[in-house]
């Protein structure tokens, strides 16, 4: 086992371990910070992976954005600290269905496919690429989401205004 | 180069510039000091050794031997994490900014960064915003509903501010075609600065740092008069000295963005047309580089002591209403600059 495999054994028991406590915790808090965790442990498999961009991009947007947004939401929340969290077994049979299709079609998958077997090339940067890409072939789309996400500041401000 | 020898020279620069930010942090701390003293006309600490020199190290040791206390009604392992986690990414952001050229030591090329990645300006974005995080959960933490204030009020402010600050920093990009913090001050050669290029990106993105670390006038986080403390209100002993480290190491990075991001980095104009030997070029540029940084910290304490504190919907106004439109037109500006000169 060499250094690049016990750091991607690393971040997988990272991710993983901390992806079933926020399923399995009570506390709101928590589950949010091992989905902190999470998303780390995925952004450090990104990184071993070759796509730099993806791993600071889901770090920005993931960590900076998104999680932020849900602990301001669950501490500005009155009292949710305190509530409940149902985290045990519900629904066991339909569940246990649904999960066992899931797994079935995963492994098949795995096991159908032909995996490339080759030496790992030098990751090279990826962002030079994904800039031209979306700058030349991808511009209307690059463009259009654009305007989506005006059209969401736009909408923002005016509701912030309407008080 | 074997991958040993690779981790052997990291480890060593990870040591330097660990060590390069705890000692100015010690002396920050010291010259705020004196500098306060002075502008309110006061002498300043004087007792600890010559010109009061040895007056942080005082300091350390009175925190090291305070009583450490964890509230009743305070969340015990979050409360312990996060001044932790506020000092690690305080450490770890200036990895990634450049201090001089590149070295040589037997025929070894030596970057002076830690990590001279492609992602250098990303990655500092992306730290600032798990920094947040710090701060949220130090304030969630206490059970103290000062501390929840004031860690509710610094997470806004830095989310607000991020924003005015990503797309000053992306009119940087644009003329420099890099997100590589060295290519960025190798594009600034001469007088090519871009403070002098993108003024009012230049003004943005101070201002926005000012708000980044929580430095008067934007220090609503920590406003004595209202909130007791902030958000480390709870805090005590060796966990509130990490805060205050990492306080203080934010402003040292955020000073060293600003020289790299807008003054040039370690650049001194037209110092390769003296004909100096490489050795004096490369100390001198070192040198530039730490003397460009003091001066903006200079600045920035200089404008803590001179500004009253703003009121928290003042703050929110001017980050939104002044700062994002104002970078925006920055953006508009670089984009015809750049238009015109191909």
């Amino acid at each position: 086992m060499n250094l690049y495999d016990f750091i991607f054994y690393f971040f997988a028991a990272l991710t993983i371990v901390s992806a079933f406590f926020v399923v399995t915790t009570k506390n709101i808090i928590y589950a949010a910070f091992n989905l902190l965790l999470t998303f780390f442990g995925v952004a450090g498999i990104y990184v071993l992976l070759g796509a730099d961009f993806l791993a600071i991009v889901q770090l920005i947007i993931y960590v900076g954005g998104i999680l932020i947004l849900m602990l301001f939401g669950v501490m500005l929340t009155n009292k949710i600290t305190n509530v409940q969290i149902k985290t045990e077994a519900s629904f066991v049979i339909p569940a246990s269905i649904g999960v066992g299709l899931f797994a079935g079609v995963l492994i098949a998958i795995l096991l159908k496919t032909e995996w490339r077997n080759s030496p790992a090339d030098i990751p090279i940067s990826t962002l030079v690429p994904i800039g031209k890409l979306l700058m030349e072939e991808w511009a209307f789309v690059f463009i259009l989401l654009g305007v989506l996400l005006l059209i969401a500041l736009i909408g923002a401000a005016s509701i912030a205004r309407k008080e | 180069m074997s991958i040993w020898l690779q981790i052997l020279i990291s480890l060593v620069q990870i040591l330097f510039t660990a060590s390069i930010i705890l000692v100015t942090v010690a002396y920050l701390v010291y010259f705020e000091r004196k500098i306060s003293a002075w502008a309110q006309n006061r002498i300043g600490p004087n007792r600890v050794g010559p010109y009061g020199l040895l007056q942080p190290f005082a300091d350390v040791l009175k925190l090291f031997f305070k009583e450490d206390i964890v509230p009743h009604a305070a969340n015990k392992p979050i409360h312990t994490l996060a001044p932790i986690l506020a000092l690690v990414i305080a450490l770890s952001t200036f990895a990634v900014i450049p201090i001089g050229p590149p070295i040589y030591i037997f025929d070894l090329k030596i970057p002076l960064v830690v990590a001279d990645v492609n992602m250098g300006i990303l990655y500092i974005l992306a730290l600032t915003s798990v920094g947040v995080y710090a701060i949220t959960f130090s304030g969630w933490s206490s059970g103290s509903k000062y501390s929840l204030l004031g860690g509710i009020r610094s997470s806004a402010q830095m989310i607000s501010y991020e924003i005015s600050m990503g797309f000053s920093i992306a009119g940087v990009l644009i003329f420099s075609e890099s997100l590589r913090p060295m290519e960025i001050v190798n594009s600034q050669a001469g007088f090519m600065w871009n403070a002098f290029v993108q003024p009012i990106g230049f003004i943005t993105f101070v201002v926005a740092a000012f708000a980044e670390t929580n430095r008067l006038p934007f220090d609503l986080p920590e406003a004595e008069p209202e909130l007791v403390g902030g958000y480390h209100t709870e805090y005590s002993s060796m966990k509130f000295a990490a805060f205050f480290l990492a306080e203080y190491a934010n402003m040292i990075i955020a000073a060293g963005l600003i020289v790299t991001l807008y003054l040039g980095g370690w650049q001194i104009p037209y110092i390769e047309n003296l004909g100096l030997s490489y050795t004096l070029t490369t100390s001198l540029q070192i040198l530039g580089f730490f003397v460009k940084m003091a001066a903006v910290l200079f600045f920035i304490i200089w404008v803590r002591w001179s500004l009253p504190r703003f009121r928290y919907d003042q703050l929110m106004n001017i980050g939104w209403k002044v700062m994002f439109p104002l970078s925006l037109l920055n953006l508009i500006w670089v984009a015809i600059l750049v238009m015109l000169m191909n």
